[in-house]
């Protein structure tokens, strides 16, 4: 203890201004790396682009009469009206997906633990489906996205009645709760799957089930990017919470988290975050579990930086994984979910193997 | 600060754990529960850091009901040290540390340059500092422990809340952490294992047995051989030792004492 001691004389404000330092600079660079992932994901189509044209277009749509048009109508379209609103809508389900694994991960305290856990995108899933075999188009062209968030909050509620124990919510019965209700509302959504006529109609369920920003537009950002972003921020205060829940649920008691209205909280954020995403991208996977590891091997395993970390890099690499998507088998495009598991599952691998020693009896 | 608890009972699944419990820690005084396995020693303990909410009885801290605090208001007055470890997650030593910091601490406040003085401190009085920027993970169990007492201490109440901590701890560091304990001179409650650290270091004991009390005092009324064989069924000697003066209690396994009598009448 005395050698300890001596050493402690030490200026000790000195890391803490380091690392905030560098963690301001590590979020500018990924900033402007997400700007700039932007910039090229709109260059990049059977149409190529330059990027001055890019800014230029998006510029005079934000403020008009700034600069004179010198540019075809057909790119003011294919800029504006297609890649933005695509490229913008990966960005945002990227990052949302995974602020809400690296949420989710710590709220069961498992790595391996996702979005769709606990029965949200199942629950999506039945209400896009049902709306694209019956034909439902009540409310026009957001009938899928309503009908999969419908879905999504129908699962939300049945594992939360499922998961209440005495007006309290366990972990354990919350994984369980969420593992039953997705079986059977999967169940459910192959059932009608089953039973379709029209193969059409199999084709855009399956391509809507493995999840695409195909469909994007301006009209289906808005709610998204104020959903992450409120979510986020909800999050992110909660970040000495998430901390002390992640290392165990008696810890956290201890630090003065009442665990009990603080899992409540934390898993209807969720699940509402997850179930608004998932309503306007379909069930996007590996993202959510991918990315906060990946950022807790850069920034740790603090919330405080994790969770803004995550968004900047969810939204880039879904960026970029939907440039994949497009450019693979052009003209065809891909659902962006077979790329995201085929990059996810050796990830998956590495990760299982990494930690085998915490997650099976190391301790 | 004083702790009182009175009558409190606990039970899971229709079994009756813990029995009308009642103990008190004088301001600044080392309580230790002792007790054979499953006596009730870590339940109890629970019931007063909050984790299990007794059936009857309730816990003072001075003259405040802990049931009726808020979580964040207990954790600002009752620190624990726990058995459990840490977690799946990658944090770091300085990071574990900090979280002791929290309960002081509002949504929207920031970790200032005197949470990390806190912190360092106390890192060095366990003699942890070197290790501030290690992985929590990567650490030894005894390691793993002087950190979550430092972040008991970084928590900076004036209770303290031991469930048996030198369980992973080599003897050095058993000595050096109850020492640290003690000379802090906060109320402190303690499940102990070893009956010679408990001899040591406590002011007063409570022993559990099925779930009461089935003896309190200083360690000299309380650790008598008939006390020992009664709980433990195991055959002691104590005695005071030439040296610290404090209980001594040498346990006299049945085995050898028969194999001692054999070679004798040879």
């Amino acid at each position: 203890m005395s050698q300890a001691t001596t050493t402690s004389v030490q200026a000790t404000t000195q890391p803490l201004a380091a690392s905030r330092l560098g963690f301001g600079a590590l979020l500018a660079v990924l900033a402007g790396a997400l700007l700039l992932s932007i910039t090229l994901a709109v260059m990049v189509g059977p149409v190529p682009l330059a990027p001055d044209l890019v800014w230029r277009v998006a510029l005079h749509q934000l403020a008009p009469g700034l600069i004179e048009p010198d540019w075809e109508a057909f790119q003011e379209n294919i800029i504006w009206e297609i890649r933005f609103p695509r490229v913008l809508l990966g960005a945002v389900v990227g990052g949302g997906l995974a602020v809400v694994g690296a949420a989710m991960q710590a709220l069961v305290r498992n790595p391996l633990a996702d979005p769709y856990l606990l029965g949200v995108s199942s629950g999506a899933s039945l209400g896009a489906v049902a709306v694209i075999l019956l034909g439902i188009t009540w409310f026009g062209v957001f009938s899928l996205s309503i009908a999969a968030f419908l879905g999504a909050l129908l699962a939300f509620i049945c594992v939360y009645a499922l998961a209440r124990q005495g007006g309290r919510l366990t972990t354990g019965r919350l994984i369980l709760s969420g593992v039953a209700v997705s079986y059977v509302l999967a169940a459910l959504t192959n059932f009608l799957i089953y039973n379709a006529r029209d193969g059409n109609q199999v084709r855009s369920v399956l391509f809507w089930m493995l999840g695409g920003l195909g469909g994007a537009r301006w009209e289906f950002l808005g709610l998204p990017a104020v959903a992450l972003i409120a979510g986020t921020l909800a999050l992110t205060v909660q970040s000495r919470s998430l901390n002390a829940l992640s290392v165990g649920e008696e810890t956290a008691v201890t630090l003065g988290v009442d665990t009990n209205r603080f899992r409540k909280q934390i898993f209807a954020l969720t699940s509402l975050l997850t179930g608004t995403l998932v309503a306007v991208s379909g069930g996007i996977g590996f993202v959510g579990l991918m990315l906060p590891h990946i950022v807790r091997l850069l920034v740790g395993a603090d919330h405080r930086r994790l969770l803004p970390v995550a968004a900047l890099s969810g939204a880039i690499f879904l960026i970029w994984v939907d440039v994949l998507a497009r450019v693979i088998v052009a003209p065809e495009e891909l659902p962006i979910g077979i790329i995201t598991a085929l990059l996810g599952a050796p990830f998956f691998i590495w990760l299982m193997r990494r930690t085998s020693g915490a997650l099976g009896g190391g301790r | 600060m004083k702790v009182d608890v009175t009558n409190v009972s606990w039970s899971v699944a229709g079994v009756q754990i813990v029995r009308e419990v009642s103990l008190r820690c004088a301001p600044g005084s080392f309580v230790g529960l002792i007790g054979p396995n499953g006596s009730g020693k870590s339940s109890l303990l629970r019931t007063i850091y909050r984790v299990l909410q007794p059936d009857a009885g309730h816990i003072l801290l001075d003259a405040d009901d802990v049931w009726r605090m808020s979580a964040r208001k207990a954790a600002q007055r009752i620190a624990v040290v726990l058995q459990e470890h840490g977690g799946e997650f990658d944090f770091s030593v300085r990071e574990m540390v900090l979280m002791g910091r929290s309960p002081h601490k509002n949504l929207l406040d920031r970790d200032t340059a005197e949470d990390m003085r806190i912190v360092d401190d106390a890192l060095s009085k366990v003699g942890m500092r070197s290790f501030a920027e290690r992985s929590f993970l990567t650490l030894s169990g005894g390691e793993k422990q002087r950190v979550l007492v430092a972040r008991a201490l970084a928590q900076q109440t004036r209770f303290l809340v031991l469930d048996e901590p030198t369980n992973h701890l080599d003897i050095h560091y058993q000595l050096e952490v109850l020492d640290l304990v003690r000379g802090l001179g906060v109320t402190t409650i303690a499940a102990m294992h070893d009956l010679n650290l408990a001899a040591l270091y406590c002011d007063q004991i409570y022993v559990l047995k099925g779930g009461q009390v089935v003896a309190s005092g200083p360690p000299e009324a309380v650790l008598t051989p008939e006390l020992i064989y009664s709980v433990y069924r195991v055959r002691a000697e104590v005695a005071p030792h030439p040296t610290t003066g404090r209980l001594h209690v040498v346990f006299l396994p049945l085995g050898m004492m028969t194999e001692g009598v054999d070679a004798e009448s040879r």
